[in-house]
């Protein structure tokens, strides 16, 4: 299997990257964090577009960095892809995808080229020249640029950073169908909350060139002493899946390791699996069980943490609920008069959904 | 009146020569542009000047020195004697010799523009599609620097065509050997013989007008660089 470790350690001018990591064979590992953090230099020195000297990184059982060894990027078995396309002006598309492709030997290679474009949706963009693409269009030929290198490591540096909000639109559901195909790490840098929380497994913190934090996305959206928990969007993403709808009114019952929610209904089919959003400001707590209420999603749940929120108003709250954690902000005033602490039960009320797909 | 023999032998001799320097200059400019464009070293700015050089001196400045370099009591001259191939000063191969160093400015400019246009990320890019150093010098840097090349090529040889100064110091007037068409052209002037003189002139102006032409049609990228 494929797993990164990297350990880099350089210095740029005044700003110090000291960092340890590692990526699971599979799945998306987000790289998150403020623009000067330190999260492209990661990925460059990773990839070795930048020297790091003393620092470390293997693939697999690859080791591409240690000591005097360095191996040049075009020997390293990565797909690299830029913020901007960065597509070769002089070659058609069908000329851009081979490039790596042909530069890759034919017993080596893991992916088939009509696969490849077929995931991209490229088949009919093969002759156009990269002036005649959307901004949109030039990324998803520069992800199938990079895949068709058959990498063991998929870098990716806010691919969609560049794009504007409807091009993203059009990238994203490929990106999350290729991320459920690839069998390789993947590192994802973004600094754009949403992007994280709909593409990543894993998160990693990165603040000022170190690491803050890293762990299960979840655990750290919802660690109420984490930057994240305090942003205004701040809240819970949780798997589920789709257990029925109810024609009658509506509604879309969703099964949750922590429960079932309810919301509008979705036009996603019965026993699809998928991310629910739940925002903290939606998420308000009660000692008992409420009967006479208009919220339908009720759940009981137990406090793990509490935190003050960046408003001097307002508290951050924790929840485990049967291993899925949702975060609440309530009101400083409420948590006095309820009189709530660590480990105590009480029932989330979740007055709003949404489903990330 | 069409043009005399000894006509066609300027021109001809004059071709020769633009076709051999501006050869001459690609292989030598392509790897000295590349260099200026992407070194580091202290010692860029000085070989940018020196470069540079001929575009502000008068050609009989370089002329000079050339002929003192190539003459039987120059270090030139001296060396390619005692290798037994006499002095070079007043033989076509001077002329080449005079040529490069006189068009040098004007091949190694556009190619070092094109090159510094490029910028760093599509050799990144390449690299990390598995293409190694030549790999990315052959398959993106001269692709993307084709309007720089082009116009490297179209330069040379038109300034090596138009080349009056330096070949006069270098080179004199002898037939078939140094004699190229703008000395030819100051010859009939020199004689009054304007009708001749008229017809190298109309026909160079009318060259130099179709490959500009024919650069800019071919090529609507291509600046030609202020001289």
């Amino acid at each position: 299997m494929n797993e990164l470790l990297a350990q880099i350690r350089t210095r740029l001018g005044a700003f110090e990257l000291d960092v340890e990591l590692s990526a699971p064979a599979q799945g998306v590992t987000a790289l998150f964090g403020r623009s000067g953090s330190g999260k492209t230099s990661l990925l460059r020195c990773i990839a070795g577009l930048q020297r790091a000297p003393g620092s470390r990184v293997q693939c697999g059982d690859e080791i591409w960095q240690q000591d005097a060894l360095f191996v040049p990027p075009h020997r390293r078995a990565i797909g690299y892809v830029f913020q901007e396309p960065s597509l070769f002006a002089h070659l058609t598309v069908r000329g851009n995808l081979e490039y790596g492709w042909k530069r890759v030997r034919p017993d080596e290679r893991r992916v088939r080229f009509e696969e490849v474009v077929a995931w991209l949706g490229l088949e009919a963009l093969l002759d156009r020249r990269p002036n005649q693409l959307s901004g949109g269009q030039r990324q998803r030929v520069a992800i199938g640029r990079a895949l068709l290198t058959s990498p063991r490591l998929l870098l990716m540096d806010e691919p969609l950073a560049s794009l504007d909000l409807e091009s993203k639109g059009e990238i994203l559901p490929y990106l999350e169908r290729l991320f459920a195909e690839l069998k390789m790490p993947v590192l994802y840098v973004s600094h754009a909350p949403a992007e994280v929380m709909r593409l990543a497994q894993r998160l990693i913190l990165l603040e000022e060139g170190k690491v803050r934090a890293a762990g299960e996305l979840n655990d750290l959206l919802t660690d109420p002493n984490l930057p994240l928990a305090h942003l205004d969007e701040a809240g819970a993403v949780i798997e589920a899946r789709v257990e029925e709808h109810d024609e009658e009114y509506h509604l879309t019952y969703l099964q949750t390791s922590g429960g079932r929610l309810t919301l509008s209904k979705s036009n996603l089919p019965v026993g699809a699996v998928s991310r629910v959003r739940v925002l903290a400001r939606d998420v308000s707590l009660t000692l008992t069980q409420p009967e006479q209420t208009s919220i339908s999603n009720i759940l009981p749940a137990r406090i793990v943490g509490i935190a003050e929120d960046r408003d001097p108003a307002q508290l951050l709250v924790q929840l485990d609920l049967a291993g899925s954690r949702l975060l609440s902000r309530i009101t400083r005033r409420s948590a006095a008069s309820l009189g709530i602490g660590v480990g105590m039960e009480v029932f989330a009320q979740v007055k709003s959904v949404a489903l990330m797909a | 009146m069409g043009l005399t023999e000894a006509d066609w032998q300027a021109v001809w001799l004059t071709l020769r020569l633009a076709t051999l320097t501006t050869l001459i200059l690609l292989v030598l400019a392509t790897p000295l542009a590349w260099w200026l464009a992407h070194t580091r070293s202290r010692l860029r700015h000085a070989i940018a000047a020196i470069v540079a050089l001929p575009l502000v001196l008068p050609p009989t400045v370089l002329g000079f020195y050339l002929l003192l370099l190539m003459g039987p009591n120059g270090p030139v001259g001296e060396l390619t004697q005692w290798l037994g191939i006499g002095t070079l000063a007043f033989t076509f191969t001077g002329l080449v010799i005079a040529s490069v160093l006189y068009s040098l400015p004007f091949a190694v400019q556009p190619l070092q523009n094109a090159f510094e246009s490029i910028g760093q990320r599509p050799f990144e890019v390449a690299a990390t599609l598995r293409a190694g150093p030549w790999d990315r010098f052959l398959s993106i840097a001269l692709p993307l620097a084709r309007p720089g090349l082009l116009t490297a090529c179209v330069l040379t040889f038109a300034h090596t065509i138009g080349e009056f100064g330096v070949i006069l110091m270098i080179g004199g007037n002898i037939p078939g050997e140094t004699k190229v068409l703008s000395i030819a052209i100051y010859d009939h002037v020199e004689t009054l013989e304007y009708g001749r003189a008229n017809l190298l002139a109309a026909g160079m102006l009318v060259f130099s007008f179709l490959v500009l032409l024919g650069v800019h049609l071919s090529n609507r990228r291509v600046r030609l660089y202020r001289l």
